[in-house]
Order: C-alpha cells, then sequence, then structure tokens
C-alpha cells in the first residue's frame, strides 16, 4: 500500500473518521485507568502532602504543549517541502489542542505553585518558558486566522510555526540563564524523580490518555477544516449534503 | 551585490526623505524611557538597578513600532512585486531593505541610548556596554522582525499581531543584551552576552533573509 494515498484530503477524511472515535475510547479509558491510580491508589507524597497530586494533570499536559509544537512544526516543514495541502491542515488542527494544554499547564502550575512555593506564579526559567509557549501558539492562531485567503493562511502559519521551533530553545536557554543570573536556584524544579512505582506509572497512563486525546481532537479538528477547504469539490459537497440531511 | 547596494541606497534615501517618522518612533523610545521613573519612583538606586532593562524594553517597542514601515510603502506602491519578478536574487535585496531599516531605525536608538542610560543614573563603562550591547542586539530585532512584518503584510490588525508574533521571539536578545549591561555594572565580564548577541546576528543574517522572501513572495501572491 502506498503511504501517500493518504495525503490526499479525499482519501484521508474517511480515514481520520474511523480512527477518530477509537482515539477518543483509548482516551477515555486511560483517563479513567490515570485518575484511579492518581486519586486512589497513589500514595500521599512524604514532602508535599496531598498537592502533589496536581502532577498528575500538570505534567501530561505541559509534555503535550510542548510535543505538539514540534508535531506542528514537523507538519510545517513536509507542507512547504512538499506543497501538501493536507499538512497544512494537520498543523491548524493541532494549534488549538496545543494552546489548551499550554494553559491546562500553567494553570495548574499555578495553583500547585501557591500551596508549595507560596507564590501563584515565579520567573522560573520552565514558567516563564511555558508563557512565551503559550504566546507562540497565540500567534501562530492569530497569524492564521487573520489572513483570509487560505493558501497565505497555510504557508504563512508553516512559516511562523518553523521560526518558533527553531527559537523554543533559544528562548529556552537564554530565559534559564536569565533566571540563574539573578535569583539562583531558589526554586528548582529538577529534583531528582524520586517518585513512588503508582505515581510513575499513573502520570505515564495520563500521558497516554492526553496523547490518545489529542490525536482524537485533532483527527475531528481536521476533518471539519477538510470538508470546509474543499468545499468546492464534488465529493465534499455530496458529504456536507449528507451530513446535512442527517441532522 | 549591485542590486543589494542599490536597494540600500534607495532605502535609506527613502527614510532621510520621510525623516520624520524616524524622529516619531525616536521620540517613542525617549518617551517609554523617561515614564518609567514617574511609575516607579525616583529613588537613584532603584533607577539605576532596572535602567539597562528599561531602556532595553523601550528600544524592543520601539523598534516594534517601526517594523510595519520596513515593507508596507513598497508593498503599496508595487514596487515589491516588482523587485520579486526581477532576475536580481531576492534574498539579496531583502537583506538590502532589512539593513537600509536598521540603519535608519535601529542605529539611532543605539546612538540615543547612552543619553537615556545617563537619566538612570549608569556609570560610564556601562553606557558603553549599553549602546554596544544595543548595537548588536537591534540588527537582531530587525532581522527577526522583518520575517514578522512581511507575515503581516496587508493584513487587518497588522500591527498587533505583529506584536504577539515577534515580541516572543524578542526575550532572549532582551535577556543577553540587558543582561550584559548587569553583569558589567556588577563589574563582571561581559564577553559571553556579548559572544551570544554576536551568534544571533550571524544566525540571523544567515537564515532570515530565506524566510524573508517566502513570507514576502506570499503576501504578493
Amino acid at each position: 500500500m502506498n503511504i501517500f494515498r493518504y495525503s490526499s484530503p479525499q482519501t484521508f477524511y474517511p480515514l481520520a473518521g474511523r480512527m477518530a472515535p477509537w482515539f477518543g475510547v483509548a482516551a477515555a479509558l486511560c483517563a479513567l485507568a490515570g485518575l484511579y491510580l492518581a486519586f486512589f491508589a497513589a500514595p500521599t507524597d512524604a514532602v508535599q502532602g496531598e498537592v502533589y497530586r496536581i502532577i498528575f494533570i500538570h505534567v501530561p499536559a505541559a509534555w503535550m504543549s510542548m510535543f505538539i509544537y514540534v508535531v506542528m512544526a514537523f507538519w510545517s516543514a513536509i507542507g512547504l517541502g512538499l506543497g501538501t495541502r493536507l499538512s497544512f491542515y494537520m498543523t491548524q488542527a493541532l494549534a488549538p489542542t496545543g494552546a489548551l494544554f499550554c494553559f491546562i499547564a500553567l494553570w495548574t502550575g499555578a495553583l500547585w505553585g501557591r500551596p508549595t512555593w507560596g507564590a501563584y506564579w515565579v520567573w522560573d526559567a520552565r514558567l516563564t518558558s511555558q508563557l512565551l509557549l503559550q504566546f507562540l501558539y497565540f500567534g501562530f492562531i492569530g497569524l492564521t486566522r487573520s489572513i483570509e485567503d487560505p493558501r497565505r493562511a497555510d504557508r504563512a502559519g508553516a512559516i511562523i510555526a518553523l521560526v518558533g521551533v527553531v527559537n523554543v530553545p533559544i528562548i529556552y536557554f537564554s530565559v534559564k540563564w536569565w533566571n540563574t543570573l539573578h535569583q539562583g536556584a531558589s526554586v528548582s524544579m529538577t529534583k531528582a524523580p524520586s517518585m513512588a512505582t503508582t505515581m510513575l506509572l499513573g502520570m505515564l497512563i495520563l500521558a497516554f490518555a492526553a496523547w490518545f486525546y489529542s490525536l482524537a481532537v485533532t483527527l475531528s479538528r481536521v476533518r471539519s477544516i477538510i470538508l470546509e477547504r474543499e468545499r468546492h469539490t464534488d465529493w465534499a459537497q455530496s458529504e456536507i449534503a449528507e451530513k446535512g440531511a442527517a441532522l | 551585490m549591485k542590486s543589494f547596494f542599490a536597494v540600500l541606497h534607495r532605502d535609506l534615501l527613502l527614510a532621510w526623505r520621510s525623516r520624520a517618522d524616524l524622529l516619531i518612533a525616536l521620540a517613542f523610545f525617549v518617551i517609554v524611557a523617561s515614564l518609567f521613573p514617574f511609575g516607579v519612583g525616583a529613588e537613584p538606586n532603584q533607577l539605576r538597578a532596572i535602567g539597562p532593562g528599561v531602556v532595553w524594553v523601550a528600544a524592543l517597542l520601539a523598534s516594534l513600532l517601526a517594523l510595519p514601515r520596513m515593507f508596507s510603502q513598497d508593498h503599496d506602491s508595487g514596487v515589491l512585486e516588482q523587485l520579486l519578478l526581477s532576475p536580481e536574487p531576492a534574498v539579496l535585496w531583502v537583506a538590502a531593505k532589512i539593513a537600509a531599516h536598521w540603519l535608519a531605525t535601529g542605529l539611532p536608538l543605539v546612538l540615543i541610548s547612552p543619553l537615556l542610560g545617563l537619566m538612570y543614573g549608569l556609570d560610564g563603562a556601562s553606557l558603553a556596554v549599553l549602546a554596544a550591547s544595543l548595537a548588536l542586539g537591534t540588527p537582531i530585532l530587525s532581522l527577526v522582525g522583518a520575517i514578522g512584518a512581511a507575515l503581516t503584510l496587508g493584513l487587518r490588525g497588522a500591527g498587533s499581531l505583529l506584536a504577539l508574533l515577534v515580541l516572543p521571539l524578542f526575550v532572549p536578545v532582551l535577556v543577553f543584551g540587558a543582561g550584559a549591561v548587569d553583569a558589567a555594572s556588577a563589574g563582571m565580564g561581559v564577553s559571553a552576552q556579548f559572544s551570544l548577541l554576536g551568534a544571533g546576528v550571524l544566525g540571523a543574517v544567515a537564515l532570515v533573509p530565506w524566510a524573508c522572501v517566502a513570507a514576502l513572495r506570499l503576501a504578493c501572491e
């Protein structure tokens, strides 16, 4: 089978439709199992008490937000290099989920920081670069939404995603360096991972839940984007008519 | 290289003919930098501590303010399309336009910055480091900003979108630029920050014109 078969929106649309529910089910199962481990099975932390349980939401969200940006840059590079429309659709379908996870990571981080560090926000390197990542997501979404010509929106978004991904490590290291210069490591999040196995397991399962959720949501979102952008084609029109009749 | 110098000369001439615009950006820089004491109080030690950061942030905002004019006039008048159609290598004249933009808007910021540093009570060595760090840092702002300016060319609300796109990317420049002045004030060496800023300039010079050409082609289709 030729894998490039699915680079066409028309063939990918039904494939995405078949895959999305499965990923959704997998996400729900992982989330249930992970949340059970996180809130009932995992022991109370010796130092932080119960509040540490935010980690089960916080860390998967933070991982996912960074990973999705890299995936967006990957599809942008493919799209610019090969000129495949579907790659750009994928990039745009991923962005809101990435921004959402970034926001969740920041928000839960603030809620975690208050009881443990005594402040909702500290200018720690990780927090600050996460905040800047959020701005990069907003910039990408803002740019692609405010360009009316879809072809230009696709490519402009791809360029800014690639520029962003080159800058993410630079931003991270500059902020880290700035932070150590100013206030030293008064707040260190890089302590050794001396976690109990159940904690680690719960976190990993919830990370998988975040993965499957992102896949499911992105695939359903890309289906909408495909229909919207391919609405001039016959197959998309008949698909839209069918969906309209079903309502 | 002939096209590089031709575009450079033309853009500098145009900038000189409309120098009121450039002076407004410069005045903005001075005003923003002189607002801070009203907000935080005129205690000399505090001002000395925040001075480098304030001057740098003001420079960031002033160069952001000047960015849209890099391509917009040529876009409106159709010059940009003609340049893109011409057989000259696009990377060269784009680099020339960015260079001209920096000479017209970045260099004045560098030259006037010691005066602002003086208002914040920085000592002589720190003033020199401030000007030098801006001289190394503002080209990066012009280069990275050029991508944003090209991507937002002709859009509704281009100005605020441009800020959202490029300000996060400016953070490393701010960190190293203001960090150099802080280090100089504290009597430490500044070679690390200057090396990193220099590396930033070289990396941006190597990569930005290509991205910028791609963005300009999109805007002119």
